[in-house]
């Protein structure tokens, strides 16, 4: 089994060899500008850059990564499912209303999130 | 793992590398000449063979096909500036971040039907890098790490729009891989397997995916219970390349490199081929999603209506060598008729605001694809 992803390793290597030779080349082969201040500040349009480490951003973007690792989870715990399902569903219908009901929970949560307005852009 | 073994996919690694990479640059070319004929202009057609340099009367300019190459010599040959204000490290490592996942991923993409050696008795050769049983998946989870590379560069930068390019993108892309993920669902509960090669192999027997028609294969012309399944595939298809759209950052989704509002956003302070290896990285992504769309919903390498079990050697299931070829330029064709879809999108539709994006992905799509998974579930249970 694991023996077939050792081509996989073999296209990684080659790849990231190759990665490297591009950013080593373009070092090597590209030419070199006279150095200055500006040149060295960071990019805003022209204007004098104000010096900020970190800007602050909108603290939606941490609560969209929360929900992402937990709705994904739930796409993970499908794909067994999903694969299996048209062999077990002959048998009997339990795969079927097990997935229903994990559905509904999620339903259940995802609603939760959704009366929270977590992912409700328009509002500061 | 014997010799030939080995043998034979490390020249498949070479082969699916090339080809990848050939890609890139005739996508690069396809969409600065599809562009120019939406806008009504010329594009780029001077480029091409400089036969007045070595003396001949005339050149071929090829319809500007040597363009990408003279852009690369060019990216190649300017001043790789790194400003002082930047992490160095990461700055540095965070284009080869985007670039290895996008090209990596092709990895377990069949290229071409199971072909029997010619020279080698009784050997055969599937026209894939790695045939494992987990395919789509070890394509998300490689693919997924491109959020990686872009989060770095607007980190590394220190600087503020690219800072702002990561941040969104890395919400857009892991918003739309939930999508991703749930809208492949209802295909994998139609195929019953995981395996990318099995996939395409079944597609060539019974039709593609959307185009359920085969004949001279064990089954009926036309299955029903397919053509009852079929509009949830076909609801997985729309959310799958929609998703894929804003998963490779292409427009209308470019919301991290949008120009009007962060100049060019996650790599504003980047030059030479770092730069380009941000667009190796965006092309090469568009190409191996092409490439899974393609496998999952057309049949990958199949010809349509089931024309290969004219061919295929019934006691193996193998092709002879050239059918095998043939395969993989019709793997091909398919590829760069959709890379001209997404380019032509690109050209056509107008940039999403950022509140439209995550509202589509998280309430429009995450709803419909779990309503499409039961109904495709449903239909299923009772229909077998």
């Amino acid at each position: 089994m694991s023996a077939d992803f050792i081509p996989v390793l073999m296209h990684l290597l080659l790849v990231a060899g190759v990665a490297a030779f591009i950013l080593a080349g373009s070092v090597l082969l590209g030419r070199s500008g006279r150095k200055n201040e500006v040149k060295d500040t960071a990019y805003e349009c022209g204007m004098p850059a104000g010096v900020v480490r970190a800007p602050r951003y909108s603290v939606k973007f941490y609560l969209v990564a929360m929900l992402f690792v937990l709705f994904d989870i739930e796409v993970i715990f499908l794909y067994p499912w999903a694969v299996q399902f048209r062999e077990m569903v002959a048998e009997s219908l339990l795969p079927l209303w097990s997935m229903v009901f994990f559905v509904l929970i999620l339903g259940i949560a995802y609603l939760y999130v959704l009366k929270k307005k977590a992912l409700d852009w328009n509002e500061a | 793992m014997d010799l030939f073994t080995f043998l034979s996919s490390s020249v498949m690694v070479l082969v699916v590398f090339t080809i990848v990479l050939t890609l890139v640059p005739i996508s690069v070319y396809l969409e600065r000449r599809v562009s120019a004929v939406i806008q009504d202009r010329l594009g780029p057609n001077r480029v091409g063979l400089p036969l007045t340099l070595f003396g001949a009367k005339k050149d071929f300019h090829l319809f500007g096909l040597f363009q990408p190459a003279a852009d690369g010599i060019k990216l190649f040959l300017k001043e790789d500036h790194t400003p002082a204000h930047v992490n160095k490290f990461y700055f540095i490592l965070a284009p080869a971040l985007v670039m290895v996942p996008a090209l990596l991923s092709a990895a377990v993409i069949p290229f071409g039907s199971t072909m029997d050696m010619p020279f080698f008795e009784g050997r055969q050769v599937q026209l894939a890098v790695a045939n494992v049983d987990i395919g789509p998946l070890l394509i998300f989870a490689i693919a997924s790490l491109t959020v990686y590379g872009i989060v770095i560069a607007g980190w590394a930068s220190n600087s503020r729009y690219p800072f702002l390019g990561g941040v969104r993108s890395s919400a857009q892309m892991i918003s739309y891989e939930i999508c991703l993920g749930l809208s492949i669902i209802p295909v994998l509960l139609y195929f019953g397997d995981l395996n990318l090669g099995r996939i395409a192999d079944q597609q060539s027997r019974d039709g593609w995916l959307l185009l359920p028609i085969a004949f001279g294969g064990d089954g009926p012309v036309v299955d029903w219970r397919t053509l009852l399944l079929l509009p949830t595939l076909l609801i997985a298809f729309i959310i799958f390349t929609v998703s894929l759209f804003a998963e490779t950052n292409r427009a209308p989704f470019d919301l991290p490199e949008c120009e009007t509002e962060l100049v060019s956003g996650y790599h504003t302070e980047y030059s030479s081929m770092k730069f380009a290896l941000f667009f190796m990285g965006e092309y090469a992504a568009m190409v191996v999603g092409s490439a899974l769309i393609v496998t999952l919903f057309f049949g990958g390498w199949a010809l349509p209506f089931g024309l290969d079990n004219l061919i295929r050697d019934p006691a193996t299931g193998a092709f002879p060598w050239w059918a095998s070829l043939m395969h993989m330029g019709v793997f091909l064709t398919k590829v760069i008729g959709f890379i001209v879809f997404f380019i032509w999108v690109r050209w056509t539709v107008p940039r999403f605001r950022y509140d439209q994006l995550m509202k589509l992905g998280w309430v429009v799509f995450f709803e419909l694809a779990l309503a499409n998974i039961l109904l495709a579930a449903i239909l299923i249970a009772i229909f077998g």
